[in-house]
């Protein structure tokens, strides 16, 4: 039975529970709603969630086990002699479920019955074209290895789901029971209905919890994966990023995949964007809590607001076809300092265009938290108003501004749709001398851009090539982390208390 | 008589003033100086940041407006008998047989029928029959073949067609092709051009909107003309759905536990840490998350809008949190109290009284939440959705499982090919985003308008 029927049939259940027991615990108090602990609702609720939680639960922890089980035990029995020269026990098992699949479709077509795949087993013949006939996607012939364990596959999958769909119902069909008999006008229905929503709502919100548990053990283990194939001392010092498709002649990589090349071009392209949008953000944020009349205030802020509610694929885009023939015609070809569009400048001009908004919104938060009483006494003491903004306003800002520029600097550094549209695909070369890894005009690749380069496209899950991708992102996730957490504790640390 | 004394006139000469008290002196001129600089700074500042944005709407605007004209052929297509349905029994098995290279003689014949029609000398020209098909669209053919198989029974008539010209005539009208390229271009020649100029005379060539381009799929390298957004717009949506039923529900029920129910102790102070933390983790991260979790170990689809829907969700998780949060925390004590007053339970207290007033906020928050979601790339590329997608994916559910593109991975997806009237088409997507953009920020503001409550 399909899975999509078993929910419905336990909600359905579930459906009639509510109706039932609250129809049982009015019947109890004789219609008399006084009578009751609990409104009559409640007494439904209880019945409903008897009826469905423990039968979804159970369904849900099946179809998450179940699979791996049975994939586990038949491919464990699976003789060494099945697995091919070049081939792995993975491949083979996809080939296993893929003859299953074939197997199903050829019952459903009518090509087969239940008395012919009896037979398969000890009448191999023709097997393959068979299952081909059915526009199953079937590549190479099948061995009787794999017909077998493609038969005990398809055995295991249905008795998994029979017992499965039996445990279910009888779970539902329990849980009604047990709610009905327990419907009555005393029973505090309400507080069981209201555990059960609190139960809920708890695990909603270890949901986020969960996130980051999900995202650090994935990074985790194919970062391990990553470094037992190639040596962790190579990626975090290596000066040199040259990721090779070829194998050497035994078989190891011939890949440099150091990392210090994209962390430098990563640093770099943020710094210009921090160069750019920390003065800019910095004074217009100034500007307009401090000197812009209402109506100036009025039109610029929501436009300056409007920078970062868009998108960083359409920041891309203008640093693709706009800004970046813009640098090369105007500045890096006349000064001879390059040819590309793609350049360090490109996309940390953009980039620092998109964190304006990011830097401006949070000091002009922490501007107005100065206290008027502040400026009017450096008023009072004669000194003009940029005096005190420069003197008296920033010092007590400082430690905010500063919690600002470093989530800013997070926010460059995880940045990606503008650097890979903006920046280029090839890596700093230190081995070419300083002059061509600090020329700003130059193409350089980062960190996000080689994650999803190694990420996209045909992947090899067992190759350093793309694994590698696991470590650069735990990389960037630990120095983005460190940043939040840094800016967080400057802000806290050093934050003026006024009244 | 000492305030006399000291309204002498020999005062003024022990201050240091040497001139008029009205005038300032060099000192109070250079403060005065530097406090004018210091406005201009702020003032260029603010100058820049508008600045930027018009010259980001503007270049996004003038070069993506011509991707909702198109250039279309007008002919006369006369679908011959003898060639499309050879037995005469309009039999659709057989009809369905012929293959497009078997329509493209048809239009070439109602192309020389064309000329014939206007007094155009082919010849004088210099241009071949050859020539002159290959100015429309590949997918013309295709188009002819769709017409012929839903409708067999006009097989023998001659029917008037819309055709798509190709992506360099189409250009020579939005001056992208020129005359001089022309001549070093191989895909087009200046004869094709001066045809195509002798067509429009003739009215058989024209400019207009094109309905094509928000309905159709993507279409491959060497036909620009007839890509579409139509496969992106629908992937987005199906992942809007999906984050709007897991996230609102999920973010709301996090927040209402976190901010009425949760204790204070180190557990909701790591929940709450952890959310602010995963609000600031670049968005690239939960594409690897959503890579290795979802499509490696729970095995779901690659490029699938359900895959993008819970990557999705878990990333707008937070803003919908942080907001919710906010909101609740806007209802006034006064209102638990009067509930728990008269009788409610404190969970009555909130679903009843405190969630239905803080729902305003709440669904502003969604709406930028799913806003933020829209327009978010990098994790989707991780995830599989740069794929090269034609068909349109079914009716939910199981269109959440079939392979879909999404608005903003499509942009990506057209930047990165070589025939220019790609970026076109990506500047014009990026309109239609913006567009859904601006409507659902405007909705939310909207929203916090009409029924926002001031306590």
């Amino acid at each position: 039975m399909p899975v999509l029927w078993i929910v419905l049939a336990v909600l359905g259940l579930g459906l009639i529970g509510y109706m039932v027991g609250r129809m049982r615990a009015l019947g109890s108090a004789g219609g008399d709603t006084r009578q009751l602990h609990s409104l009559p609702n409640y007494y439904g609720w209880h019945a409903f969630m008897l009826t469905i939680v423990p039968a979804l639960l159970v369904l849900a922890a099946w179809l998450l086990v179940a699979p791996n089980m049975i994939e586990s035990r038949i491919g464990g029995a699976l003789p060494d002699s099945a697995i091919a020269d070049g081939s792995s026990r993975s491949l083979v098992m996809a080939e296993t479920r893929r003859a299953a699949g074939a197997v199903d479709m050829a019952l459903a077509q009518g090509k087969l019955d239940a008395e012919k795949v009896a037979a398969l087993r000890s009448d191999f013949t023709d097997v393959t074209s068979l299952l081909k006939e059915t526009g199953a996607v079937i590549t190479s012939d099948i061995s009787e290895p794999v017909l077998n364990a493609a038969l005990d596959f398809r055995d295991m999958v249905r008795s998994s789901n029979l017992w499965m769909t039996i445990v279910v119902g009888a779970l539902s069909i329990a849980g009604f029971g047990m709610a009905i008999l327990r419907t009555d006008k005393d029973f505090r229905a309400r507080n069981i209905v209201e555990g059960g929503i609190k139960v809920i709502l708890i695990l909603a919100s270890t949901i986020a919890i969960l996130t980051t548990v999900g995202i650090v053990l994935s990074m985790l283990f194919e970062t391990s994966n990553f470094f037992e194939k190639y040596p962790w001392q190579k990626f975090f010092f290596g000066s040199s990023w040259a990721p090779e498709f070829r194998a050497n002649a035994d078989g190891s990589s011939r890949s440099e995949l150091g990392m210090l090349p994209l962390l430098w071009g990563t640093l770099y392209i943020s710094l210009v964007a921090l160069l750019v949008a920390v003065p800019v953000g910095l004074f217009a944020a100034i500007y307009l809590s401090e000197y812009a009349g209402s109506k100036l205030r009025a039109v610029a802020k929501p436009m300056i607001e409007i920078l970062a509610g868009i998108p960083t694929i359409v920041y891309g885009l203008f640093a693709l076809i706009t800004v970046g023939p813009l640098v090369r015609d105007w500045i890096a070809q006349p000064a001879g300092l390059g040819n590309s569009t793609n350049s360090v400048m490109t996309a940390g001009l953009v980039m620092g265009i998109m964190l304006i908004p990011f830097v401006s919104s949070l000091s002009d938060d922490i501007i107005n938290a100065v206290p008027q009483t502040m400026r009017d006494g450096s008023f009072g003491l004669g000194a003009t108003h940029s005096e005190t903004i420069k003197q008296v306003v920033l010092p007590a800002a400082l430690p905010g501004i500063v919690g600002a520029v470093l989530l800013a600097a997070s926010r460059a550094i995880g940045e990606t749709m503008i650097v890979v549209m903006g920046a280029g695909a090839a890596a700093a070369q230190f081995q070419d001398g300083l002059g061509a890894v600090i020329n700003p005009f130059e193409a350089m690749t980062t960190v996000t851009v080689k994650i999803v380069s190694q990420l996209t496209g045909d992947t090899d899950f067992a190759s350093p090539e793309t694994l590698v991708a696991f470590a650069l992102g735990l990389t960037l996730f630990v120095i983005t982390l460190g940043l939040n957490v840094l800016a967080l504790y400057i802000v806290r640390k050093y934050r003026e208390q006024y009244e | 008589m000492t305030d006399a004394t000291a309204n002498t006139p020999t005062a003024p000469k022990q201050s240091k003033h040497a001139g008029s008290l009205f005038g300032a002196n060099a000192r109070t001129k250079k403060r005065n100086a530097s406090e004018a600089r210091f406005r201009a700074y702020g003032l260029t500042a603010v100058g820049i940041g508008v600045a930027a944005l018009i010259m980001l709407m503007s270049s996004i605007l003038s070069q993506g407006l011509p991707a909702f004209q198109q250039t279309f052929i007008t002919l006369e297509v006369h679908l011959d008998a003898a060639k499309l349905d050879k037995s005469g029994e309009r039999d659709i098995e057989a009809i369905k047989k012929v293959s497009t290279f078997g329509y493209a003689p048809l239009i070439k014949t109602a192309l020389i029928a064309k000329n014939e029609a206007l007094g155009i000398d082919a010849e004088a020209l210099g241009i071949s029959a050859k020539e002159m098909s290959a100015m429309i669209s590949k997918e013309a053919a295709a188009q002819l073949r769709r017409f012929v198989i839903a409708d067999p029974d006009r097989i023998g008539e001659t029917v008037e067609f819309e055709f798509l010209a190709s992506g360099r005539i189409d250009g020579y009208y939005k001056d992208r092709v020129t005359l001089e390229s022309a001549e070093r271009d191989s895909n087009v020649s200046p004869a094709q051009l001066h045809y195509a100029d002798a067509l429009k005379e003739g009215g058989a060539l024209s400019t207009h909107f094109n309905w094509g381009f928000l309905t159709m799929a993507d279409a491959s390298e060497n036909r620009p003309e007839a890509a579409g957004i139509g496969v992106a717009m629908i992937g987005s949506l199906y992942m809007m759905l999906i984050v709007l039923c897991l996230a609102l529900p999920i973010g709301v029920a996090a927040s209402i536990y976190l901010e009425e129910f949760a204790p204070k102790n180190w557990i909701t102070d790591l929940i709450e840490v952890n959310i602010s933390n995963l609000a600031a983790v670049p968005s690239i991260v939960f594409g690897i998350l959503g890579l290795a979790i979802f499509i490696n170990y729970a095995g779901l689809p690659q490029s699938a809008p359900i895959v993008g829907g819970l990557v999705l969700t878990l990333m707008t998780l937070p803003t919908i949190i942080i907001s919710t949060r906010a909101s609740l925390k806007s209802v006034p004590p006064s209102i638990r109290d009067a509930a728990l007053g008269v009788g409610a339970s404190k969970m009555q207290s909130v679903f009843h009284h405190v969630l239905p007033l803080a729902m305003p906020g709440i669904l502003t928050g969604t709406i930028i939440g799913l806003a933020q979601a829209l327009g978010e790339t990098a994790p989707l590329m991780l995830i599989g959705m740069v794929a090269f997608v034609r068909e349109f994916p079914a009716a939910p559910p199981e269109g959440f499982f079939d392979p879909a593109s999404a608005l903003p991975v499509q942009v990506y997806n057209w930047t990165t090919r070589a025939d220019p009237a790609f970026v076109e088409r990506a500047s014009g997507a990026i309109i239609v985003l913006l567009i859904f953009l601006l409507c659902m920020n405007f909705l939310a503001i909207l929203l916090r308008r009409r029924f926002e409550r001031r306590w």
